[in-house]
Formats: C-alpha cells, structure tokens, sequence
C-alpha cells in the first residue's frame, strides 16, 4: 500500500513549519509498550509496540561448534521474518531485500556493541559453544520496524536464561530453564533511525512518513558511543547534516531511554 | 430494527422455509447460510450479511479513486485496490487528447477519481465522463476499509456531510475505500482524516452520528 504522491507532498509541506501529521516532535517516539515472557517455549521473548507497530522476538539456544575465527566466543545469530500478515507489502517465500537488511542491522547493533558477553557462552574451546538465535516476527507495520525490533531483540536477549545442558547424554533439555541468565551487560544498546523527508529530519516515522522519505540512517549506540551504522535511500547525506546528527543524537537518546526505563527491571 | 448477528461463512443464519437469501447469502434447503464473514441483519422476510471485511467489488455507477499504474496507447491502467487492475480508456476522456503526450493528462503514480463505466468479462472500465472526475492537485489521500465505506457516507450523505460541515473541508470518499480531502489548512484536513478514522474504527454501534457530534464537540474544546 503505497502512500500517494499527494499525501507525501503534504506530509513535506507540514513538515516544513515544524509539524507532523500525529502531532508529534519531529525527535519524538510514539508510545512505547514492551512486554516480556510472551512464549512459554522461548528462551526469553518480548513484544515491543510503537504506536500501531508491533514486533515479537524470541530467543532460542543450542549447543553447537565455534566458527573458526572464534573459538571461544559463542555464536550469535539473528533472522528477521516479515510475516505477511504484518502489511499488504509482504508476501511469503524467500526473505527479500527489507528482511535481510532487517535482521543484519540488529545483528550488527548487538554484536558491535558487544553487549552480549561471547566468551562466557563457552563450554569447551574449539569443540562446544552455545549458539543465541535472535528471531524477530513482524505483527504489524507502521513504520520504523527497524527500532522496534531492534529495542525488541535486546529486551528479549536480556530476559532469556540458559537452558540446561546434559553433560551426559550431550544435548540440551529443553523446557528446564536453569537460573542462569544469558551473559549479558547491564546497559542496553538502542537502536536510533533518522529519516529525512524534504530538509527536516524525523525519528520513528510513521508509514505515510516513511514512504515519503528520501533516505535513512541507522544510528546503533552503546553507553554513548556509536558501534553501527547502517544508511538506506537514494539520496546522499552531507556531512553537515551528519554531524548535526551526531549532536542532537544525546539528547534523543535520553528521552528514549526515559520511555523505556521502566520496562527494564 | 433487528439486533444484528456476528456470522462467519458457512454458518447457517436461520432455520425458516419462508426466509428469503439477501446480499452474501445462499439458501440451502430451509436454511439461510452466509457466505461472507459480517454482521447478520433480518428485515421482514429477507436476511442479508454486512460484511466486515474482504477486498471491494467492483460496481457499474461506483465512484472510485485510484492511483495510475501504467500508460497503453489507448488508455491508462487504474489501481483501484480490488481484485484486477482497471481500465481507463482513451475514448472516456471528456476532451481532445494528443496522443503523444498522455502523461500530461495522467502520469504513472498520479491519483484520479473516476467512475465505474462496466464491469465485465473484460475487466474493470473505467471513465471520466461526468462532473467532479479528473485527476487529483491536492490535499490527502488515505485508504479504510472499504465495508466501511457505506456507514462513513451515512444515510444520505448525513455523516459525510456532518464532518464536511465541521471541518470545512472538501471530501471526496471512493467506494474502494480511498478517501480524498482537502481544506484551507493542513490542520483542518487532519481532523477530517481523524473524524473519517473514527467513524471507521465505530462503525458498528448505533447512534453513531450523535457520537460523532459529540466527538467535535470533544476536539472543540481541547483547541
């Protein structure tokens, strides 16, 4: 469903005095609703709500071998789904272009951030490691999937627990949760989009919003400091406008934080 | 009136030899079965289903707005949002065109509202031969659900007319669902889009344009 000429035209001209179609800030996020043990068979799971948009996240684990390149480290490993249900957009099959990048850019939000501790997941070097599967579902769209889902994988990721490990009969026994949690830090990494529409930048854009959009920067942060990056559209970013950015970055953090910070006890 | 029934397809609505099948119903027998998923109503003999969703069918008469999808060399093609693209042919544009420069009449991704000219095994045709069709300049475009369509209109035009009155605007509503404003301000058609969205979301309790009436006065006051 695409958004009509018409209306992006509008969304421009609105945007130019300062305003959005929700009467919302341009830096400021919609409602933010999380709620976690959502599945009784994941590891840790949560569904994260902006507004209309929803997203589900489980994580599961597994013992597997270590990547070459990292022996000690467990392996991490994020797949996003767009289910059609989500939006008249996405149909079934293969993952298109928007799924892919989906699940690469949280993959690079956590992992870059370090904010899963990789080497505790060892068991024996070289031969076992636990393997963290992140999975991501899209519910509904509208707009800014790539922050919920983001904020969704992390929420979930800092719920799960570790399941329990048969020594004996070498596979994992699924459904008896130890009381050890996942091995993750304490701070969160956040996920922060912008998207320029017309001279004015947004965070999490409505559909309409998104649509009318001419490119967008994914902006992955951890205790202050940028660990990723992702920018997606046609159009170029110049690098006054980038740093003007990176200025406003901070305080729109903070703010959503704030919004979140309840959730995370 | 009759309370009306949630039914979902296949399930028998009532058991009566002298009940007669309306729209989205079959009779099998002395039962009355839905096909359509909706709201069950009886109005003297005849039962008929509203239904609740489900993409829009096509009608002769029905006033539509799509957005152009391609140019042939002798009309245009409409996505009108149902279950074919429809067909606007060169014959039904009410002025002379060169047929070098089609795009200046309707170019690809332009929003025009038009009218069902015929619906048959050919597809869906489409035409502009009549007042108030042509292409869209301005305001917004948004999409309901097109089973809603018929209580945003109201009886008569009497919601439509309701919220034209309260925000000034100028509405355009499509029976596919695709609805058009345009006002003085942003901000008036906003709340018309907002009043619009309403009415969808409550369509199916009554006493709705009372409701409505006291929705504006609600928006009123928060200014």
């Amino acid at each position: 469903m695409e958004t009509s000429r018409l209306t992006s035209q509008r969304i421009r001209e609105y945007l130019r005095e300062g305003k959005r179609f929700d009467e919302r800030a341009l830096d400021e996020f919609r409602e933010i609703s999380i709620e976690t043990g959502i599945s009784k068979n994941a590891e840790g799971s949560c569904r994260v709500k902006f507004g209309k948009t929803e997203v589900i996240v489980g994580v599961k684990m597994d013992v597997a071998t270590p990547y070459p390149d990292s022996p000690n480290k467990g392996n991490l490993i994020v797949n996003a789904e767009l289910l059609p249900l989500s939006s008249p957009r996405f149909e079934t099959g293969p993952p298109k272009f928007p799924a892919i990048e989906l699940g690469r850019v949280i993959d690079r939000v956590i992992r870059e951030s370090k904010f899963i501790e990789l080497e505790k997941l060892c068991i024996k070097e070289g031969e076992k490691v636990w393997s963290v599967f992140v999975d991501i579902y899209s519910i509904n769209d509208d707009g800014n999937l790539l922050d919920a889902a983001a904020l969704g994988a992390v929420i979930a990721l800092k719920n799960a627990r570790i399941p329990k490990w048969d020594e004996k009969e070498e596979k994992v026994s699924y459904g008896e949760l130890t009381k050890k949690k996942l091995p993750v830090k304490k701070e969160i990494p956040l996920s922060i989009t912008f998207y320029k529409i017309g001279e004015k930048f947004v965070v999490d854009p409505t559909k309409e919003e998104e649509d009318s959009a001419d490119l967008r920067i994914t902006l992955g942060s951890y205790k202050g400091s940028i660990s990723s990056i992702q920018k997606g559209g046609e159009k170029s970013l110049s690098v006054n406008e980038f740093y003007a950015l990176l200025d406003s970055y901070k305080e729109i953090w903070e703010r959503l934080f704030k919004k979140i910070e309840k959730f995370l006890k | 009136m009759n309370k009306r029934k949630a039914v979902i397809p296949g399930e028998v609505i009532k058991e009566d030899e002298n009940s007669l099948p309306g729209e989205w119903t079959e009779k099998k027998g002395n039962k009355i079965i839905a096909l359509r998923y909706g709201l069950a109503e009886e109005v003297g003999r005849l039962i008929k289903v509203i239904p609740l969703s489900g993409p829009y069918q096509p009608r002769k008469g029905n006033i539509v707005i799509g957005q152009v999808e391609l140019i042939t060399f002798n009309g245009w093609i409409i996505d009108i949002r149902t279950f074919e693209n429809a067909f606007l042919p060169l014959s039904e544009i009410p002025r002379y065109i060169n047929k070098e420069s089609m795009e200046d009449i309707l170019d690809i991704g332009d929003t025009v509202i038009a009218k069902v000219r015929n619906v048959g095994k050919r597809g869906v045709e489409l035409s502009l031969k009549s007042r108030g069709l042509g292409r869209v300049e301005e305001g917004i475009i948004f999409k309901i659900n097109s089973n809603k369509v018929p209580r945003v209109i109201g009886k008569e035009g009497s919601m439509i007319n309701l919220i034209k009155k309260n925000t000034e605007c100028d509405i355009i509503v499509g029976q596919n669902g695709f609805i058009w404003v345009k006002g003085d301000s942003i901000e008036k058609e906003l709340l018309a889009k907002k009043a619009i969205m309403f009415v969808a979301e409550k369509s199916h309790i009554t006493g709705l344009t009372e409701e409505i009436i006291k929705w504006f006065e609600k928006e009123e006051n928060e200014k």
